[in-house]
């Protein structure tokens, strides 16, 4: 049995997603604004898992794998990044970077 | 609703808020742990078993230990990273009511589904299984399975390139 209807997953996964956004928004730290960047991608993995156990498939969650394997790349290369950035700068509130704008 | 289900939702939602206010950088870490415990049990409740042991191993266990290892080896000095001033005013309100009108827009169209949409249905015998799962990841899907392993070998060589070549 399901422990919940569909549109309580819908809601519970745009709630978190919404977090995630509002996290990427007010916080300034590199490492935090990437862990919110997280949050938003387990958001959509929810939806992708509880429409695949809506319709009885397992396309979602072969596409909530990827999603996952995905992720880890990302977090894989933006960690590389902030690393460089901390060892470039002494501060590295993201309101700093601003070495592209012309 | 279930008590299960609650109890889930409840510990995601209170991870996610956990990063949101955290000082500390190994607080938010904690807490997005806490967020994906929240999720793997959610995922239980799907009957997808498989999701929620890869959730566990592979973000809670490698991707978070990743960030713990970054946050050790690189915020040990006492100050914080985000500094009091804010250099953008008003940044704060802005973002969550920004965030709240993303909310607001994806509870309306979670909430007003079509009468006669599907709802969970009757599951074939072996959903969620390991064997199902990677039948369909190496038949149906072996494409995209193809391209991931190609991603994953390019960020290995972009962090390789990123940062392995200073001669420290």
């Amino acid at each position: 049995m399901p422990l919940a209807s569909l549109n309580e997953y819908i809601a519970l996964a745009a709630i978190l997603f919404s977090l995630g956004g509002i996290g990427v928004l007010i916080r300034r730290s590199p490492l935090t604004v990437l862990m919110a960047v997280e949050l938003m991608w387990n958001a959509a993995n929810l939806l992708f898992v509880s429409f695949a156990r809506m319709h009885g498939n397992m396309d979602g969650n072969v596409m909530a794998f990827l999603v996952i394997t995905v992720a880890a790349a990302e977090v894989a290369i933006g960690l590389a990044l902030i690393v460089l950035l901390f060892r470039k700068k002494d501060h590295a509130d993201v309101d700093d970077l601003h070495e592209l704008k012309n | 609703m279930n008590f299960l289900f609650i109890l889930a939702g409840f510990l995601a939602l209170v991870g996610a808020l956990g990063l949101l206010v955290a000082r500390q950088p190994v607080h938010q870490v904690l807490a997005v742990l806490l967020n994906f415990c929240g999720l793997a049990m959610l995922y239980l409740g799907l009957s997808s078993e498989f999701m929620a042991v890869i959730q566990l191993i592979v973000y809670a266990g490698a991707v978070m230990i990743l960030f713990l290892f970054v946050i050790a080896l690189l915020t040990t000095r006492t100050d914080p990273i985000e500094r009091k001033e804010d250099r953008l005013p008003w940044q704060r309100v802005a973002g969550i009511s920004v965030g709240g009108a993303v909310l607001l827009m994806l509870a309306l169209v979670g909430l007003l589904r079509p009468a006669g949409a599907p709802s969970l249905a009757a599951l074939p015998a072996d959903f969620g299984s390991v064997k199902l799962f990677g039948h369909e990841l190496l038949t149906t899907h072996l494409l995209p399975f193809e391209l991931l392993a190609f991603i994953l070998m390019v960020a290995v060589v972009g962090v390789v390139i990123l940062v392995g070549r200073q001669k420290a």
